[in-house]
């Protein structure tokens, strides 16, 4: 009875007339080990199908070569913009002048001059403190100088005493 | 479209499109490249994935005019694909060596079908598409379909008996 609805089944199969189903039937069948003796070389044909079913795409797709490009063009970005907000305050700061800013400004201003002036005389002063250290450096090496003149006469004096 | 919705959008039919490749081109080499090529393809095209009715069908019909690209500057250049893995094809479920062989044997003959009889049987009888899908991806009618599977499957049975009867190569 299975073996008359199998070859029928075959039968279709051959014209192409099966159905899924049927065809997931007939794959069964020779799946199996009892397989009618002449319809042994079917077996590899539905094997072969059902092993080349299971075989696999290992290999890994780079799918992210845009983002790669975006995160470079960040880094220029980034660049850029310090660019700018380093040179952009320089720009605005050369159109100012003294008279054009408000009163309030302009004491502000005189204020943090005034301040900056009073360092600096506190500065001046300590430059000329700074000076008498060098003039006594400048004696400090008069006398080593002399010492050095002394070294010499003495130099001198050890030879006329050899002499003798 | 993230990456992660791609990915799980492609990933039920990636290896079928590679099964695919691999019936026309043979070479495993090949074939890898080829999906890879679809692959890409479609991600780069992301945007208008939405529009697509049946990705999965549409890439399969990629797949197949990209693989006959293929085959054709191949044969225009004088070249025939290099492949060496008549062996990959059987499982090591398979354990007798004569079931093997046999096995190899139908692949053989799968490679001398005419490539349309090949893309056929492998999307009907290894990927179970049913007939009106797979007009849609060939962009053939069903009865034409129908008479190609019919002759392919007459081929295989034929050519395999030989082999089983006499062992004819």
């Amino acid at each position: 009875m299975v073996l008359n609805s199998i070859e029928k089944l075959i039968e279709k199969y051959n014209n192409a007339e099966t159905t899924l189903k049927e065809e997931a039937q007939l794959k069964a069948y020779f799946a199996s080990d009892n397989v009618a003796p002449h319809l042994e070389h079917y077996k590899p044909m539905f094997q072969y199908f059902s092993v080349s079913q299971q075989e696999q795409y290992t290999k890994d797709v780079p799918l992210n070569t845009k983002k790669t490009r975006l995160y470079q063009w960040i880094s220029v970005a980034a660049v850029a913009v310090l660019m700018l907000s380093i040179f952009i305050p320089n720009w605005q700061g050369e159109s100012k002048t003294f008279a054009s800013l408000s009163p309030q400004e302009q004491e502000a201003y005189t204020k943090t001059m005034e301040a900056f002036k009073l360092v600096s005389i506190g500065m001046n002063e300590g430059k000329q403190q700074l000076n008498s250290l060098a003039l006594v450096s400048d004696n400090f090496n008069q006398g080593i100088e002399g010492a050095v003149r002394l070294s010499e006469f003495s130099k001198t004096t050890n030879k006329i005493f050899k002499n003798k | 479209m993230k990456q992660a919705d791609f990915v799980s959008l492609v990933m039920p039919f990636k290896d079928k499109v590679f099964r695919l490749a691999k019936r026309l081109l043979v070479s495993r080499e090949e074939a890898e490249d080829a999906t890879q090529e679809i692959l890409l393809k479609l991600w780069k095209n992301k945007q208008k994935i939405g529009e697509y009715k049946n990705v999965e069908a549409f890439s399969m019909t990629m797949t197949k005019n990209f693989c006959l690209d293929r085959l054709k500057s191949k044969q225009a250049q004088n070249l025939k694909i290099v492949h060496s893995n008549y062996t990959d094809n059987s499982s090591s479920l398979q354990k007798q060596v004569e079931a093997r062989d046999s096995m190899d044997w139908v692949s053989k003959i799968m490679e001398d079908l005419p490539e349309q009889q090949k893309i056929i049987v492998q999307l009907r009888d290894i990927e179970e598409y049913d007939f009106a899908e797979i007009s849609k991806m060939l962009d053939m009618n069903e009865t034409a379909i129908r008479v190609a599977l019919s002759r392919a499957r007459k081929t295989i049975r034929e050519k395999l008996t030989n082999t089983h009867r006499y062992g004819i190569k």
